[in-house]
């Protein structure tokens, strides 16, 4: 027996079981970042000797444009899954995964500068935040990475056998995107402007 | 649902009959990395009673030191390690890893498995009518990781400086400055947490999404909504828990100061730690999860307990609808009362009282549910068989350890009992008489179903008293003990203190009861092995039932898929005793036409 509403949305909830998924997972990240943020905020607010470092703001803006763009290429790909146009689907699925593969090689260089500034996790509060909260979304996009590969390379295949399938996939994909794109959005001006 | 996808469900029940006759799966499919929402409920249960002797185990280790301070341990002692008990002797250090992971293990790796990973997997695609859960691999995968989870937590023993020692609270700095232990308990916790956000995460979108046709919110078995709940917590609660695990590992591995505060001495040594850290923020993220987890505990206790007392009263459930509103809203306080284990560290008046309000307000839900359940036996002619003993013993147990939470609720009272043996007896009545209560509960009803085969009467009653006269011996005397003010997490059991003098009798009474409640789980497992080889045939509906776990299914359930036909839901869940029918009950799937 199969399980029902994988593909087709159920009408009185009007979602598809995969999308309620998502939005759950979502929600217990946001409880995630969440405390990590109030942890950012208390321990800020209660340490009178707080430091806080200048950060490279230029960078740290540039890597903003790059993951706002993967937001846009991300609908953009899933947009063309719905249009039947897989070769749509392609271009700006790669297209994500080298801007996603960009924002990390730019978060490398910043790690290495501030690594040789001598800013390390363990030198103050300040430094740990920082380091925690911009390494924890990276391993976001660095999952994300992983299975947008997957979905454009074997898993792509899925397009044949089932494509509406294949489509709700992405889209779920590109829910959990926007939600690690939302937590840079906040990352930047708290860690690097305020 | 429509008529032609029913009839494609009818098709595939075919197809996976045929399947069946002529296809046998290799057993590593059908019973280790099995996808089948049941298989992988067993696999919990099975586990989580393993994990449920072995922390039982530990703290029997600590009551012979509570009961004999200092004399070796006969037999077992030798067992134990030069490091941790030389010539049998327990030491101090030991004990406290002992006392950490007993509460680790019987929270984490015991309880919330076994009544939301077993019961919850087994038993909520079959009350709702769903073929299996919504996604099987992912549940496959949560049974997995929490096995990991429970591996890395046992290896800790064996590490140098032993497991971790610093309370199932980890409280910093202790924590942190404690031995290799604390880090495998962090890189534990984190496989926990994920498997516990994977289950609970798969079991609302299976509530949500498949529910049989007919299945509506106000006909779902009281069970469905405990575990919806239970699982909206559990989803919600442990991603701040699991933030703070990252913290700490990242203070004891990376160096950082998150929870270190400025200019901190350890043994007239000062910390190489930049600080500037919280202390409180820890108890603050910790609390955050573990008090909603109090009710992950509770709630889907309460939901076996509605399911047996509905079922042998053979009436319905007196407020349905209050039960239902009670859980849901006791779901929301719980995520607003997580201070109050917080009143001793000063944190002011103002949200000290903050707290206690609001936990005055949790008190009245769950006193709603306890108080529909006592009324739900008024004029019931009542089974007393095995599950039912352990059902209705469950509500003056709970009650007891609900009771005695109200004066902890409140700051001036909290002050004298604070780390007090009087809260272990206030936590203990409601996890251990109450919730494993509700756990042996559910396994004496669900077993026929399960199995297919009966359990003893006999056997079960005599572990129903036994237990129940054991389990009062160890937990009441540590009320007298803690008003007397004697402090938890002493390794001697407050022999070392004046105060104590009076009322340290009892730990040799509470000890020798707690070896008595060991020897009572010996009527359990023989019982256990010997039904499920040796039982009488239970028949497909063993308690006459009105839910369709039990009315629309065989004994045990068929294979992938439950259901030959998807049921169709005509009627409430606890439809016992109709006026005017012929019939004691009348099942949720039988179409009014035919009942």
């Amino acid at each position: 027996m199969e399980i029902p509403y994988t593909v087709e949305p159920r009408p009185d909830t009007g979602l598809y079981n995969a999308k309620l998924g998502i939005w759950l997972f979502l929600a217990s990240e946001v409880m995630l970042f969440g405390a990590l943020f109030s942890t950012y905020i208390l321990l800020r607010t209660g340490n009178p000797n707080w430091v806080q470092h200048p950060m490279d703001v230029p960078l740290a803006t540039l890597n903003t444009m790059i993951l706002i763009s993967s937001s846009v290429t991300v609908v953009l790909a899933w947009a063309g899954l719905r249009l039947n146009n897989f070769a749509q689907f392609r271009k700006f699925g790669i297209l994500t995964f080298l801007l996603s593969a960009g924002f990390m090689v730019v978060k490398s260089f910043e790690y290495s500068a501030e690594f040789s500034a001598g800013l390390f996790p363990w030198t103050d509060n300040y430094m740990a935040v920082y380091f925690t909260m911009t390494g924890l979304h990276g391993l976001h996009i660095l999952g994300g990475m992983v299975v947008l590969g997957y979905f454009l390379g074997p898993g792509a295949k899925m397009w044949k056998s089932n494509p509406k399938q294949f489509t709700n996939r992405i889209e779920v994909f590109g829910l959990y995107w926007h939600f690690v794109d939302l937590v840079w959005i906040f990352l930047f001006p708290s860690l690097y402007l305020l | 649902m429509s008529g032609s996808e029913e009839q494609s469900v009818d098709e595939h029940g075919h197809a996976d009959h045929g399947d069946g006759e002529h296809q046998e799966e290799a057993f590593i499919w059908k019973y280790i990395f099995s996808i089948d929402h049941k298989v992988i409920g067993i696999q919990y249960g099975l586990t989580s009673l393993c994990f449920l002797l072995f922390g039982f185990c530990l703290m029997i280790l600590m009551r012979w030191q509570l009961a004999s301070p200092g004399s070796p341990i006969p037999w077992i002692g030798t067992f134990l390690g030069e490091a941790n008990a030389p010539g049998g002797i327990m030491l101090p250090e030991f004990y406290n890893q002992l006392g950490a992971m007993h509460g680790t293990i019987m929270v984490f790796l015991a309880v919330v498995p076994m009544i939301v990973g077993a019961f919850g997997n087994y038993v909520v695609p079959l009350q709702i009518g769903a073929p299996d859960m919504a996604f099987p691999k992912l549940n496959m995968m949560s049974y997995w990781v929490y096995f990991v989870g429970g591996i890395v937590m046992l290896v800790s023993f064996f590490l140098p400086g032993g497991a971790a020692n610093s309370g199932w609270t980890s409280y910093a700095p202790l924590s942190i400055i404690a031995t290799m232990g604390q880090t495998a308990w962090l890189i534990g916790m984190v496989f926990l947490i994920t498997s516990s956000l994977l289950g609970s995460m798969n079991i609302i979108v299976t509530i949500f999404q498949l529910r049989a046709p007919g299945m509506t919110w106000m006909r779902l078995p009281y069970f469905v909504w405990a575990q919806l709940v239970t699982s909206f917590l559990l989803v919600l609660a442990f991603p701040p828990l699991e933030a703070a695990g990252i913290l700490q590992l990242m203070d004891r591995v990376a160096g950082t100061s998150f929870f270190m505060p400025s200019g901190l001495y350890v043994s007239g040594e000062i910390l190489e730690y930049a600080g500037g850290g919280s202390v409180l923020l820890w108890q603050h993220l910790f609390w955050f999860l573990a008090h909603p987890e109090v009710y992950v505990l509770v709630l889907p206790a309460f939901g076996i307990i509605a399911e047996i007392i509905a079922n042998n009263t053979r009436k319905p459930l007196w407020g349905y609808k209050a039960l239902v509103y009670s859980g849901v809203f006791l779901g929301f306080m719980s995520f607003v009362v997580w201070a109050h284990h917080m009143f001793m560290t000063g944190m002011g008046t103002v949200i000290s009282a903050f707290f206690q309000t609001t936990t005055m307000i949790i008190s009245i839900p769950s006193v709603v549910i306890l108080t529909a359940l006592l009324i739900s036996l008024w004029g019931g002619s009542i089974r007393f068989n095995t599950p039912m003993l352990f059902a209705l013993a469950f509500l003056p147990m709970f009650g007891i350890g609900g009771l005695t939470g109200l004066p902890l609720g409140l700051a001036p009272t909290d002050i004298h009992l604070h780390d007090t043996y009087y809260v272990i007896g206030h936590f203990h009545y409601v996890v251990a008489p109450g919730t494993i209560f509700g756990i042996f509960a559910g396994i004496y009803y669900w077993f026929p179903k399960i199995t297919g085969r009966r359990m003893n009467e006999t056997l079960g009653k005599a572990h129903f008293f036994f237990s129940l006269i054991f389990i009062n011996g160890i937990f009441f005397p540590m009320f007298l003990q803690g008003l007397a003010g004697v402090s938890r997490r002493l390794y001697d059991g407050g022999a070392t203190y004046s105060h104590a003098a009076p009322v340290l009798h009892w730990n040799a009474f509470m000890s020798y009861a707690a070896f008595g409640l060991l020897a009572a789980q010996l009527f359990f497992i023989v019982n256990f092995f010997n039904s499920i080889f040796r039982g009488p045939p239970a028949g497909d509906n063993p308690w006459d039932a009105t839910t369709l776990d039990m009315a629309a299914t065989t004994s045990p359930p068929m294979g992938h898929g439950n259901f030959v036909v998807v049921p169709t839901v005509y009627r409430g869940p606890y439809e016992y005793s109709p006026p005017g029918a012929e019939d004691s009950f009348i099942p949720q799937h039988v179409p009014p036409e035919e009942a």
